[in-house]
């Protein structure tokens, strides 16, 4: 009864709100439709032919690989980021701001970059080779791929975990101490498990990466189900095929976002007493502390240093003055795709991040968990199922911006939606029996408050489409240049001076921004 | 003053640009070569005929296909492709006309279509790369079949998901058949051959040490060879008919249902001229389909390499579909 009350409730208030939930709807049926396309397209396949290509052992080594590349990401970053993310903020080291911010910098680095740099490095050619005089093997493979995913996705969890443990109540520690619990045992058997909701999201947030990931398996020549999905479409006129891989993948996906809801359902870790919460206590290392000085710096150094420096020797190395014009093209190239993407996606992401906020039925809950979910696609195969829902031939620069505004939409919402939380409907009541329309209501009250929000969304969202690759690859029209394609491009031909200069430029801009929302989270 | 100049300047242009639109006759060319290459030459047909040529480019199998979905509403005059395959799939759908008999004269029966329906614009040669620091010349294999054996093994590498080579692929079957070929590819698998996504990472992977033997396309190692004549990596061919030694082509063909014909035949003709294909010889280090191009210092004449290669019909290239049938039972795709 309860339910039906709700329910009728709902459709009222989307009547009411139309000009709110229509854009959202719309936004989801884009974002979803192709999918359709998708799996249309995959069952064109004849049946026949259909179990000939699925039943294959290569499909089961794809399987393998993918996963064995994902488990293997997730153990690697938890074992970095656990320490850096307990010593920046439980032990007694100087400076913990200034640690953590260096721990978050791998974020301004693509993965490919990164993939590029550990490739560059190595070899007869690499930088080793010219600084040291001999020459290191190339890291590629599993290994290569592992590496590389690791140290540009270590930042998620350690974000996650670094706030997790700020927040901690410290009562409970306090409480094993008093019973006799070593330090040590307090962090195995009392903190570790309540970190379990922050492992769960950073380890969510990292396998989405690593399974959606194109440019650091392929560039590595790690055979994956996105790598295999990209080799399928270039080389083939039918894509059936490749529409399956893509399916295959999204199932991956799916059963992943299945699992960690149903894990995080079962912790139950809320705090039981009353009070203030307290900051959490600080413990002092002692001799060791040079040990935890020297852990966080190397890993500054092998996540950030290197990969910069190889950038920029390789650039020294090769640069001609010739390439100018092709680099500017290229940021060009990139420009005028992230800005509009990053305007569209702060301004989509408005009427969600009201849903959101306002409402709590269970059809605004649906929509606004739609972007999640789309963001949560892996790229290459939502960038094919847009090439089956608009054919192939006619895609343009149009396409690519509205791929990328639904992609990267979910970014968008949450730096919107926290100011919203602190604005009381009752400002926008008053402007209403002050006479203003709905619209003018949310347009004079609420959107100067959401202002600081929408332009931390807009340099969120430029940053991350400065950066994308699978999406732009295959969706761009052809001998559309960008930063990432070239430089994806140039390495994997090998040609690491010229794709310097596009990483480089790419580093630049993310350096930046990346400063900025420092600055601003300050 | 200067305002003035600048009006004037304009006004002139406007005049040209209309006058030129209405004069000029334009032709749409389906690209599949990358922009970077064709651009010049085309620049070059332009300035001199001023005949106008609407390039749409991506890649070849994609310009294919969409040919085929198109069909006979398709826009496009002429299609110029980086491989035979992808010629042999247009022209067997019946969407190139005959070209000129005369046209084709100078060019050997290799590099052309046997009914005339495409000719080739320039040719590449599958070659055997290796280390010169770690391989003696000779003790190079003679037939592409010795690299299956022990003494290569993991020291070979390869780009098996590559269009040129699945072309190689495709040649490799019409020769020897189709079980030979799926045996090959076997042992050659088996004999822990590394693959690479493309040509240049072979190249580089012999410098680097990872591999001593590579199966690459003739001019990438020049690019190397530019900018480091020293570049520890020399190539050389299979013995004389051996599989290994293919020639691919990209070629052009005329569309039935172009409707400017005749202008359209003047691009083919101007990519058949000296001009044009010395033009590929000397900045792209491609082999020339005609005679009386001065040859590049790095490449063998065009007659010795014509008696090299095996016998083969570039017509017969077409069949991708059985490659990639083979590929995937193989388990390379």
């Amino acid at each position: 009864m309860r339910w039906i009350i709700n329910r009728r409730h709902s459709i009222l208030l989307i009547g009411q709100r139309w000009y709110i939930f229509f854009p959202a709807v719309l936004i989801c049926i884009c974002g979803l439709i192709p999918l359709g396309y998708l799996i249309a397209k995959a069952f064109q396949l004849e049946s026949s032919t259909l179990v000939e290509n699925l039943l294959r052992w290569r499909n089961v080594r794809l399987f393998f690989n993918t996963i064995f590349l994902t488990i293997g990401v997730l153990i690697t970053d938890i074992l970095l980021a656990t320490p850096a993310a307990w010593l920046t903020s439980r032990s007694d080291i100087k400076y913990p701001r200034i640690f953590s911010v260096l721990c978050t910098l791998p974020l301004a680095i693509p993965g490919y970059v990164i993939a590029y740099s550990l490739l560059a490095l190595g070899g007869y050619n690499g930088i080793f080779a010219s600084l040291f005089g001999w020459s290191i093997p190339r890291l590629n493979g599993y290994w290569g791929a592992l590496i590389a995913l690791s140290f540009y996705t270590t930042p998620y969890l350690f974000l996650n975990l670094r706030t997790a443990l700020l927040g901690l109540d410290p009562s409970v520690e306090e409480s094993a101490r008093s019973l006799g619990y070593s330090q040590r045992r307090v962090f195995i058997h009392v903190i570790l498990p309540q970190l379990r909701p922050a492992f769960y999201a950073g380890g969510l947030l990292i396998c989405l990466h690593v399974l959606g990931d194109f440019g650091v398996v392929s560039l590595m020549r790690y055979e994956t189900f996105s790598y295999a999905l990209y080799i399928e479409y270039r080389l083939l006129f039918e894509h059936n095929y490749a529409a399956w891989l893509a399916l295959i993948l999204l199932t991956i996906t799916g059963c992943l976002l299945y699992l960690e809801s149903r894990m995080l359902n079962r912790v139950d870790l809320h705090k039981a007493g009353h009070g203030t919460s307290r900051a959490p206590s600080i413990i002092p290392l002692h001799r060791l502390k040079y040990v935890g000085y020297s852990y966080l710096c190397v890993l500054f150094i092998a996540t950030v240093c290197i990969p910069t420096l190889t950038v920029i020797l390789w650039l020294f190395r090769g640069f001609e003055a010739s390439t100018l014009a092709g680099i500017f093209e290229a940021f060009l190239g990139s420009v005028s795709i992230s800005i509009p993407v990053a305007i569209g996606c702060a301004l989509m992401a408005l009427p969600f991040a009201y849903i959101n906020v306002r409402y709590t039925t269970c059809i605004s809950n649906a929509i606004a968990r739609i972007p999640y979910i789309v963001y949560a696609i892996p790229p290459l195969a939502f960038a094919l199922s847009i090439i089956f829902f608009v054919k192939r031939t006619d895609v343009t620069v149009l396409v690519l911006i509205s791929a990328c505004m639904l992609h990267f939409l979910a970014e968008a919402i949450g730096p919107v939606r926290s100011p919203l939380y602190q604005a009381s409907p009752h400002l926008e009541e008053v402007a209403r029996s002050l006479g203003c329309s709905p619209i003018m209501a949310f347009l004079r009250t609420l959107l100067p408050l959401l202002f600081r929000g929408m332009l931390i969304a807009v340099a969120l969202v430029f940053l991350a489409t400065m950066k994308e690759l699978p999406l732009t690859l295959l969706l761009r029209p052809p001998e559309y240049e960008t930063l990432a394609v070239n430089v994806w491009d140039f390495t994997e031909e090998a040609m690491f001076a010229q794709a310097a200069p596009f990483a480089f430029v790419i580093l630049i801009f993310s350096g930046i921004f990346v400063g900025l929302l420092i600055r601003k989270e300050e | 003053m200067v305002k003035m100049h600048m009006y004037i300047v304009i006004h002139i242009l406007v005049m040209f640009l209309i006058l030129g639109s209405t004069q000029a006759e334009t032709i749409t060319l389906y690209s599949g070569r990358g922009k970077s290459l064709v651009e010049p030459i085309i620049l070059q047909f332009e300035k001199e005929t001023g005949i106008e040529v609407e390039v749409s480019f991506a890649n070849t199998t994609q310009l294919a296909s969409k040919l085929m979905t198109e069909g006979e509403k398709s826009p496009a005059d002429v299609f110029w492709a980086q491989d035979a395959g992808a010629l042999g799939a247009v022209s067997k759908e019946g969407l190139f006309a005959k070209l000129p008999k005369k046209m084709l004269s100078k060019v050997p029966e290799t590099f052309r279509h046997k009914d005339r329906l495409w000719v080739a614009t320039s040719g590449r040669a599958r070659v055997l790369a290796y280390s010169s620091e770690r391989v003696n010349k000779d003790k190079l294999p003679d037939s592409i079949f010795d690299l299956t054996k022990s003494k290569w093994k993991g020291k070979v590498g390869w780009a098996p998901l590559n269009a040129s080579f699945q072309a190689f692929v495709t040649a490799m079957r019409e020769q020897v058949g189709d079980d030979r070929t799926e045996d090959w590819l076997r042992d050659m698998k088996k004999n822990g051959t590394i693959a690479y996504p493309k040509n240049t990472p072979i190249i580089e992977a012999l410098a680097a040490g990872e591999i001593d033997l590579g199966l690459p396309n003739h001019y990438y190692l020049f690019r190397f060879k530019k900018s480091n004549s020293e570049y520890p990596v020399s190539q050389t061919f299979f013995k004389t008919k051996d599989p290994g030694n293919l020639v691919n082509v990209a070629g052009i063909g005329l569309l039935k249902n172009s409707k400017n014909e005749k202008t359209a035949l003047k691009l083919i003709e101007y990519l058949l001229s000296s001009k044009a294909q010395q033009y590929f010889v000397s900045e792209v280090f491609e082999y020339p389909v005609i005679d009386g191009v001065i040859p590049n210092t790095n490449l063998i004449p065009l007659d010795e390499l014509l008696k090299i290669v095996p016998k083969f019909d570039l017509n017969e290239m077409d069949d991708i579909d059985g490659t990639v049938k083979l590929l995937r039972r193989v388990g390379i795709m």
